[in-house]
């Protein structure tokens, strides 16, 4: 063929790939709207919403305890995690030596790619047993299934991408702006606290939404340690429930009860609503953030 | 002792102790895992697809499932590597200074944080809408999207290092936009090309929430692509579910197979990237 031809044809094909798959998110975003519009029709959104009553089989659809388990389930991964990840971070990019931080990171990309029900299982082994065991010293007692279980799972699976996007964030201040604090007379501490980490902060935030989107999602680990019981937590040894764990526990039987179906793919569609639009954020944050320090 | 000085060390033991705490959790996944499973780990479970009763505990090994997440990871990242190869060619040498390179990678970083249980709800409702049941081809299309962003932006990330008076020779002795993305950009790219490949299968095959409504579940290995087909974490998660120690036992078992699956994806990516780095021209 001719030459010139192949690359009018690779171009156009190349084109059609590129615009495939911008499309995708909205395919996606539409077919799940689609397939929640019967019961949004005949439920009132605030009752879908703010409605503790869940009994498919009789009509109820309240969403509440689902909404509000994976709220609190993903706050506390978030509280655990990123004071320990943000700290990690600077360290690893302002302290630590090049050779343990040659050995870190590497050890940080693997715990990236655990999967989740590797992360579950762990959970089941490790942590469940713990809680169970600790929980009546503190006078509680729980099967050690619960909510707290669910936090420190996730709590290690939203590590890898706090830790590894700050670490990229502090590491891209330029050095010159370092170099002048240092050169003033302030510690190495003083430099990283009011220069690297407030220059910083931005990137920092979008990492944390980032990891935020990522346990918002997250759907084996937390379906095998939180207990799954359909009701609002009061206490961190309380079982929890969470949307995507619904999602995934209930698909088998969702064409015997009708709208059943609906009411699932309505609970796909406000995962994907709430995190598209942290995602689309932390991204705009870190495309500014990127172009100022450029 | 100085006040900054005791400030700084607080907070140096500080970040110490939580990089202790962030390797040692990582170590005691890995420790946990293996501890427990080891003892029931036999080369039965590696060559034998589930006999009748295994799941009550008696003969059988989760073969199926190795050789399905297999399968199916290899089939998703043929199809999603072709698809992101397209797209990384777009943007690179045909993209030009259009506003839509940008929304390719926005959208595909978008895409990247759908959680993929969304991503399962939305084949499975494709699905209805074809009226197709769950089997191997749809969870191939499934993982396939999961790790199309993977791809595509492990690769745009590399094409970009392209020195541009590499780019800017190979055009000017005459060679078109294709010539010079194969055979200079593809070329000077491959170790991350690579490294990218063997990422995307790592996640295609840990990923368990995306193919439970649209791959099925079986005992055998799938002989065609429209057969159902078991996947190594559901495996791990049904044998845990059963109420039976020695199931359960399996469920660990099964739990190092899959963590030292994904550990050589993770290991040979860091190789293929040293060993293939020497012919690339810097």
């Amino acid at each position: 063929m001719d030459r010139k031809l192949k690359d009018f044809f690779v171009g156009k094909l190349s084109l059609s790939a590129a615009i495939f798959s911008s499309l995708l998110v909205f395919f996606i975003a539409i077919a799940l709207f689609q397939k929640s519009i019967p019961i949004l029709e005949l439920r009132p959104l605030n009752q879908l919403l703010f409605s503790s009553s869940w009994l498919p089989s009789q009509g109820n659809f309240g969403f509440y305890p689902f909404i509000v388990g994976t709220l609190y389930v993903t706050g506390l991964a978030m509280a655990l995690a990123i004071p320990i990840c943000v700290l990690t971070a600077v360290y690893l990019a302002e302290y630590a030596p090049k050779k343990a931080r040659s050995i870190i990171m590497p050890l940080v990309d693997l715990l990236a790619g655990i999967p989740s029900v590797v992360n579950g299982l762990w959970g089941v082994l490790f942590i469940v047993p713990l809680i169970r065991h600790v929980a009546p010293l503190v006078g509680a007692s729980t099967t050690g299934y619960s909510l707290l279980a669910g936090g420190l799972v996730l709590a290690i699976m939203v590590a890898p991408i706090i830790i590894s996007v700050s670490e990229e964030v502090f590491r891209a201040v330029p050095l010159e702006m370092a170099e002048a604090s240092l050169a003033l007379g302030a510690t190495k501490w003083q430099t990283t606290k009011h220069v690297i980490l407030r220059k910083a902060t931005p990137g920092v935030i979008a990492a944390i939404i980032l990891g935020f989107g990522r346990a918002f999602g997250e759907t084996m680990a937390v379906l095998m340690v939180l207990g799954n019981v359909a009701e609002v937590p009061m206490s961190l040894f309380d079982p929890a429930y969470t949307l995507p764990a619904l999602i995934a526990n209930n698909y088998g039987e969702i064409m015997s009860i009708p709208l059943y179906d609906s009411a699932l793919l309505f609970a796909a569609f406000i995962l994907l609503a709430v995190v598209v639009f942290f995602n689309a954020l932390a991204r705009i944050v870190l495309l500014k953030f990127e172009g100022r320090s450029a | 002792m100085d006040k900054r000085k005791l400030e700084e060390s607080f907070f140096k033991a500080l970040m110490l102790l939580s990089t202790f705490t962030v390797v040692g959790s990582l170590l005691a996944v890995f420790v946990a895992v293996i501890w427990k499973g080891a003892p029931s780990l036999s080369i039965s479970m590696l060559t034998q697809t589930p006999k009748g009763g295994y799941y009550l505990g008696r003969e059988g090994g989760i073969l199926n499932a190795i050789a399905g997440s297999l399968i199916l990871a290899s089939g998703a990242t043929l199809l999603a590597f072709l698809l992101s190869f397209m797209i990384t060619l777009y943007l690179h040498g045909y993209a030009g200074k259009s506003r839509l390179a940008d929304l390719v990678r926005l959208s595909l970083d978008i895409l990247w944080g759908i959680p993929s249980i969304v991503l399962g709800a939305f084949i499975f409702i494709v699905m209805l809408y074809v009226k197709a049941r769950a089997s191997l081809l749809w969870g191939i299309i499934t993982i396939a999207i999961l790790e199309l962003p993977i791809l595509t932006r492990a690769m745009d990330e590399v094409m970009k290092m392209t020195p541009f008076k590499l780019i800017e020779a190979s055009y000017s002795l005459g060679s078109t936009r294709l010539e010079t993305l194969l055979n200079v950009m593809t070329k000077q790219a491959l170790p991350g090309i690579l490294t990218a490949i063997l990422l995307a299968f790592g996640r295609g095959i840990g990923d368990a929430a995306s193919v439970l409504f649209t791959t099925g579940y079986t005992d055998s290995i799938p002989s065609s692509l429209f057969d159902p087909v078991a996947t190594l974490p559901l495996a791990i998660f049904f044998q845990l579910g059963t109420p039976i120690p020695e199931v359960q036992q399996r469920a660990y078992a099964s739990g190092i197979i899959l963590l030292l699956l994904v550990l050589f994806l993770s290991i040979l990516s860091r190789f293929t990237t040293r060993k293939f780095t020497k012919y690339v021209i810097r």
